[in-house]
This record gives C-alpha cells, sequence and structure tokens, in this order.
C-alpha cells in the first residue's frame, strides 16, 4: 500500500471541466480525493506545491522505442526517463520493432519486459495491423486485442490497398479494436521530402502535396463509414485533412484523430536552412495548416495531440536533406511544446490537456488520465511559466534528435507520479 | 393445386404424394413451406431403405441421370449417383473440368451437347452462381441444382431440414444458429431460406468480414461473437470456411479463426443442454469445428446428415421425375 500523499496549494487542471481551480489533491495509489481536501490521514506525506499546476499524467498514443531490435535508439529505461521527464505517465509503443510487434507473443512481451525497465511509466504496445507491416493481410487482430493490445496501427507505413484496410475495419469491430491509419497517399508521396509549395521549390527538394494526405483522409472516414470500424487518423499535418473529418464526425461516422506537438508549434520555415532535425512524416507545413491544426484542436475537432515521439541517432540526421531519416523525438518537448500553445493564447489550458489526458483514455478506454476520485494517481506537478533554453544534449533520450534545440520553452515538470509513486523529481 | 394442412405429419402414409409443379429444383426461394414439407415427406418413406438388404426400387427405371460437375465433389456427386441407382435410373458421372471446359467450350455449348443425348435428369454443380439455372434454360429435361458458386445448394438444405426434423420432431420454433464462413457459403443462404420458411429461429454467426452485406435482412439474426449467437440453440450447424473461394485475408489466421469462431465442447456449452452438431462437410478440423465435438456421437448429426443425403436426393429425384422430367414445363 502506497503511503498516502497530499499535494496542497496547487491549481488543478481537470480536463473535464473548463477552468483551473485552486485545491489539493490526496491520493495513494488511486485519487482518494480532490479539490477542497482539508484534511489529511495521519502519517500522510504532505506535500506543498507552492502555486504550481497539477494535471494528470499525460497519456501520449504515439512514441516508438527501438526495443527489441534497435536499442541504440531507445530503449524502454531510456524511454521511460525521458517520459517520466517529460510528463508522460503512459505511452503507446508502436509495432515498428525488430520483430514487427504482429504477433501475441510480442505483444506480451513488451507488457512483461517493460514495467521491470521503464521506472513506473506505462507502456502500453500498440499491435501491427498487416503482418510485417507489409500492408497485405491483416493481423490476428482478436488475440493480439486480448493479449492486450492498444489499438492496431500500420505505423509509418500507410496501406495503400483500400481492400485491405476495409477488411481489417471490418474484422477489427468484432473486437471493439481501434485502428490508427496514417493518412497518406504512398504514391502521391513518394521520393517527397517536405510541405510541398514556395519554400520547397526555392531550396530544390522534392515536395509532398497536402492532397497526399486529404484525399487518404476521405477514403479512410468511408471504409470507416462502410464497416462500422473504429477509425483512428493518425497525425494529421494539413488543414484540407479537417473538412473530411468535419463532414465524417458529423455524420456520426466513427473516427478519431491525433496531431503531433511538432505539427501544432513549428511550420515548414522550420526546414529552411535544411535543417534535417525539423525533417518529419507527415511534414511540416504551411503557418496556415498550423493555425487551422491549432483551432481544431481547440474545437475538439482533433482529438489527441501526440509527441509522435521517433528516435533517430545522428547519423541517421547528419546527411543531406534527401537523405537524412524523417522524425524527431518528443517525450521531453511534447508538455512544453504544447504549453507554448497556452502562453501564445492559441489554445485554453484545460483544452490542450484534454487532448493530452482525458480524450487519449477515453479512446483507449484507461481508467487514467483524469483528476477524479478512484482514478489512478497519476499525476504531474509542474511550473507552467519556467523558462528555459533546450539544450538536445540534456535530454533523457538515447536518440537527441529534436527540431526545438536551442529554442526558449515554458513550463517544466517538477514532480511526476504513477499509482501515486514518484517517478521524476526535478533537479533544483 | 390440392391443399393440405402444413406441419409435420410423420404419421401419414405417402399414398399419393402431391405431385410436384416444379420443372427443375434450382432454388429454395423458389418452393413455398408446404412444397418443401412434401418433399421431406417423401423422403422419410425412403430412409429405411438404406437399411434393407436390397436398397433398389424401380420407379426410375429406364430413365437417365446425368451428373454434371463443373466443381470437383465427392460427397454430392456419389449421393446423387447412389439416390439415382437406387431408384433404378441409369446413371451417368461427368466431370466437366477434366474435359470439355478445358478445351474451351461454354457452359451453352456443353448444355446443348447434353440436351442432345436427351437426358431425364441432369444434376449439375458449377462454381458460378447463377450457372446451373442459365443452363436449366438451354435444356428440355430436369434440372437439379447440386450447388451453383455462392447462391444455393437446395437439395443440401432440404437433408439438413430433414435430418433435424427426424432427430427432433419438428422444425418449427427451433433456435438453430449457423456458424463461419457465411459469406462464401451457398448452403448457409439455401439453409437460411428453407429453415425461416419452416419457422425456425435461425442466427447467423461470422467475422464481420464473412457475413455478407445485407445478411440482416434475410430473416436471420446477425452476431459476431460465437458465444452469444449460441446462446439457447437447439442445433449448431457449422459452414466449412471455404478457402479456395477467397482471395487475400478475410481473417488473419486459422488459428485466430478457430479460438473465436471454431465450435469446440467450451463454446458449445453455450448453446442449449444436448444441442445438436451439424456440418455439411468436408470438414476443417481444427478451424471451423474441433475433433472432440465432431466425432462425439451424441451430438454429432453429421454421419446422419449424409445418410438422410441419399433418401432426400431419391425423393427430389422421384418428385421432378414425376413432375416435369421430359414433360411439359409447368403451365
Amino acid at each position: 500500500m502506497t503511503r498516502p500523499t497530499l499535494i496542497k496549494n496547487a491549481k488543478l487542471i481537470d480536463p473535464a471541466k473548463q477552468r483551473v481551480e485552486d485545491g489539493a489533491i490526496l491520493f495513494d495509489d488511486k485519487i482518494l480525493d480532490v479539490g477542497s481536501v482539508t484534511s489529511a490521514p495521519d502519517g500522510a506525506n504532505i506535500v506543498d506545491a507552492a502555486g504550481h499546476y497539477l494535471a494528470p499524467g499525460l497519456i501520449d498514443m504515439r512514441v516508438v522505442i527501438g526495443e527489441p531490435g534497435a536499442e541504440h535508439k531507445e530503449t524502454f529505461k531510456s524511454a521511460g526517463r525521458a517520459a517520466a521527464a517529460g510528463g508522460v505517465t503512459t505511452l503507446v509503443m508502436m509495432p515498428n520493432t525488430t520483430p514487427v510487434i504482429d504477433d501475441q507473443s510480442l505483444v506480451d512481451f513488451v507488457l512483461r519486459r517493460a514495467p521491470e525497465r521503464t521506472g513506473g511509466v506505462r507502456i502500453i504496445p500498440a499491435a501491427a495491423l498487416t503482418k510485417h507491416l507489409d500492408g497485405a493481410l491483416m493481423t490476428e487482430i482478436g488475440l493480439l486485442a486480448e493479449a492486450g493490445a492498444a489499438f492496431f496501427t500500420n505505423g509509418d507505413a500507410p496501406i495503400a490497398d483500400s481492400r485491405v484496410l476495409r477488411r481489417a475495419l471490418s474484422y477489427a469491430t468484432a473486437f471493439g479494436a481501434l485502428v490508427a491509419h496514417r493518412p497518406e497517399d504512398p504514391s502521391l508521396a513518394a521520393g517527397g521530402v517536405m510541405h510541398e509549395g514556395e519554400l520547397a521549390a526555392r531550396l530544390g527538394l522534392p515536395g509532398i502535396a497536402a492532397a497526399a494526405e486529404s484525399i487518404m483522409v476521405e477514403r479512410d472516414v468511408q471504409l470507416a463509414e462502410l464497416t462500422g470500424g473504429r477509425l483512428l487518423l493518425d497525425m494529421l499535418s494539413s488543414a484540407r485533412s479537417l473538412g473530411p473529418l468535419a463532414r465524417a464526425k458529423q455524420a456520426g461516422v466513427r473516427v478519431s484523430a491525433s496531431v503531433s506537438i511538432h505539427h501544432l508549434v513549428l511550420n515548414e520555415h522550420d526546414v529552411d536552412g535544411y535543417r534535417t532535425f525539423a525533417k518529419l512524416s507527415p511534414p511540416l507545413r504551411s503557418e496556415e495548416d498550423r493555425i487551422a491544426l491549432c483551432q481544431a484542436v481547440s474545437d475538439g475537432l482533433i482529438d489527441v495531440i501526440v509527441s509522435g515521439h521517433d528516435p533517430r541517432p545522428a547519423e541517421d540526421k547528419r546527411l543531406p536533406f534527401e537523405e537524412a531519416a524523417f522524425g524527431a523525438v518528443g517525450l521531453e518537448t511534447l508538455l512544453p511544446g504544447a504549453l507554448s500553445l497556452h502562453h501564445k493564447g492559441e489554445a485554453e489550458l484545460n483544452t490542450i490537456f484534454r487532448a493530452m489526458t482525458a480524450k487519449p483514455a477515453e479512446i483507449l478506454n484507461l481508467p487514467q488520465g483524469r483528476l477524479v476520485k478512484g482514478a489512478p494517481a497519476d499525476i504531474i506537478e509542474i511550473d507552467i511559466g519556467a523558462p528555459f533554453k533546450l539544450d538536445s544534449d540534456t535530454l533523457r533520450s538515447k536518440s537527441k534528435n529534436t527540431p526545438f534545440d536551442d529554442k526558449l520553452l515554458q513550463g517544466k515538470v517538477e514532480r511526476t507520479f504513477v499509482s501515486g509513486r514518484i517517478v521524476f523529481t526535478a533537479e533544483r | 393445386m390440392a391443399q393440405r394442412p402444413t406441419g409435420v405429419k410423420k404419421t401419414e402414409p405417402r399414398a399419393s404424394p402431391v405431385r410436384f409443379r416444379h420443372k427443375h429444383l434450382l432454388a429454395i426461394a423458389d418452393l413455398n413451406r408446404f412444397e418443401i414439407e412434401s418433399l421431406l415427406d417423401r423422403a422419410e418413406a425412403f430412409a429405411p431403405l438404406a437399411e434393407k438388404k436390397i436398397k433398389k426400387l424401380d420407379v426410375l427405371r429406364g430413365r437417365t441421370l446425368i451428373n454434371l460437375f463443373f466443381e470437383n465433389s465427392t460427397r454430392t456427386q456419389s449421393s446423387f449417383e447412389l439416390a439415382g441407382k437406387r431408384m433404378g435410373a441409369d446413371v451417368v458421372n461427368m466431370s466437366v473440368r477434366a474435359s470439355s471446359v478445358a478445351k474451351g467450350e461454354t457452359l451453352i455449348d456443353t448444355a446443348t451437347t447434353l440436351n442432345a443425348m436427351r437426358p431425364d435428369l441432369l444434376v449439375v454443380r458449377h462454381s458460378a452462381s447463377g450457372a446451373v439455372e442459365l443452363l436449366a434454360q438451354k435444356v428440355d429435361c430436369a434440372v437439379i441444382n447440386a450447388g451453383d458458386g455462392k447462391h444455393e445448394h437446395p437439395t443440401q438444405a432440404l437433408l439438413d431440414a430433414f435430418t433435424i426434423r427426424e432427430r427432433l420432431g419438428q422444425i418449427e420454433g427451433l433456435v438453430i444458429a449457423i456458424c463461419g464462413d457465411v459469406l462464401h457459403s451457398r448452403v448457409a443462404r439455401s439453409n437460411v431460406a428453407l429453415l425461416t420458411m419452416l419457422g425456425a429461429q435461425v442466427r447467423l454467426i461470422a467475422p464481420p468480414t464473412l457475413m455478407p452485406q445485407g445478411a440482416q435482412s434475410w430473416g436471420a439474426q446477425v452476431f459476431h461473437h460465437m458465444r452469444q449467437g449460441l446462446k439457447g440453440a437447439d442445433v449448431v450447424m457449422m459452414l466449412r470456411v471455404q478457402t479456395e473461394r477467397m482471395q487475400g485475408g478475410y481473417f488473419p489466421s486459422p488459428r485466430e479463426f478457430f479460438w473465436f469462431y471454431g465450435l469446440d465442447e467450451d463454446k458449445l456449452k453455450h448453446a442449449k443442454p444436448g444441442a445438436l452438431v451439424m456440418h455439411p462437410g468436408p470438414m476443417n478440423r481444427g478451424i471451423e469445428i474441433d475433433s472432440s465435438v465432431a466425432d462425439n456421437p451424441n451430438v454429432s448429426l453429421i454421419e446422419t446428415q449424409v445418410r438422410m443425403g441419399v433418401a432426400m436426393r431419391m425423393a427430389v429425384l422421384e418428385a421432378l421425375a414425376e413432375g416435369g422430367a421430359n414433360a411439359p414445363a409447368e403451365p
């Protein structure tokens, strides 16, 4: 039994509410009381938050980990440390490991191995949607779901064959399983390395048209409607995709959508100067796209903000732009990135947190992600205004590929609790 | 047409069964309840023959039956062959896959050729839905559909109903679950039509990818969870997973299919105690059915189905021979 802890003198960010409220929280492994808590049981650990903010621990629905198979990029241990420092208490790991997570035994491996290594942070594996992620034959969705897979995804390899996706979506309905799909037309996007537009033309780099995404969004929502399947549109990047998403939601299609923090904070100009650390898939798009995505998060049209954490060692990034790998780490920059939207007045605090806590919890059917009595005590304490200049060398991730290097950010995690147990404390 | 009260009359003597008004037997959908029950009544009279020392009748003496199979089949073809021979007909088996089709002859060419040989009864199986009906339009004799693509297999549904009726006395009011590859199954389509017509409550159980779009409107309840679908079932009818008709993955693996949709003792416990198990054969053991169930004589009707199949087909041959065979089409 965890010794009860009372954190008082705090500002509570309850994602279910519209406003931040002053108050305290009492918890052991679960939240015992929240709001105006006045008394604590004898022997309780009493912490003065000194006006810091308390929020549910973040649930990051899209994290690439190199274990098993590419431990030089990231391990359960390094990802766990980075997550705890970044305020992420639950993360969904992508199946593009070696071997691919397309078999029960690998789901089982992650669920048993990860908790021993992460120092407390919860890891749930997403399973491959198709065998070997090759887009041809669906995996054992029923058995994998029973084994504990969070959802089913083909990772960064979109499924070109509509019949394969149709059957997978349809089959998954028997198990209530969620299918996540990266909407990108592989033939339209082939060879592209950044957003197609004036800048790409000037830099002499092949572009990826925004239509490569919106065409696939149209197809995917129609397949979701046809099959009745639950679809998550994974990491939207373009304003053009929002129209079909809104229409599908209006029509009652069971579709949700995510966006990476990078696409909410950065735009195509961050790759200017051939900065490969900002080379992402989907690519950073125009400022108009970025603004539209922020608005969509505020409106609830986009449900979830993810880190899109994708560790790449320097040797994969320090290359000519066209040859460099896609991807950026994000576990430690998800929170300060999201808070920058608050500081710039682009989104409400509670809205931002809802997209990183309660909403992913609802989609994944998890009990955490809420500041309510009885929920698991996954809690973070944040000094919301604390300024710092990001030094990528200080990242706990094994790979340091972040487009935020040398950027001025605000917002630091002071403490991270998982199941009431402290897993991270900021250095003073 | 003479009217007779519907319902099961097991003891009624079959001195003068009602004349069958159809020239062909192409689909259960063409029949009404009265016609089906009268066919079942006929079959009942033939069933004891299999146990006799001399199994041959002369009802169809001098008549010619051609088994025309465009698709491989062992049990249906031999069942019709036996039925024909026991009725006294001359039976010719033609496996067309091996001969004319390979040389480029069309279905209608084959029909014309066969018609010139003046058979009385033509039993046809073809891999294309609707092909048997097309052929029936081009010949003068009676045609029996022994399975056309994913459309119908009327004699299988009749023998299934006959088997259930022999064992449980009646079909009205029974809960009958049909499970497995409904999408590719002509057996399922014929059975849903027949069993609902006879007053059974029919359920279809399949993964969503193996359930045809629109099956909800067939008069059967649709389930994707086998245990839920089996609840309270009197009869569990398993279907063969037809891998030969599948292009690409309708389900991930035989292992997963068996785990969620294969009938084993554990899943059968969710049906009504004493529930009976059927399968049209041939079985994929370990995919749609476990041997512990298939081989349990207390629950499995699978062998009975084969036995009843011959009697049922004798009844069909008799009905068609007296009704429409080499006779002008119905008025």
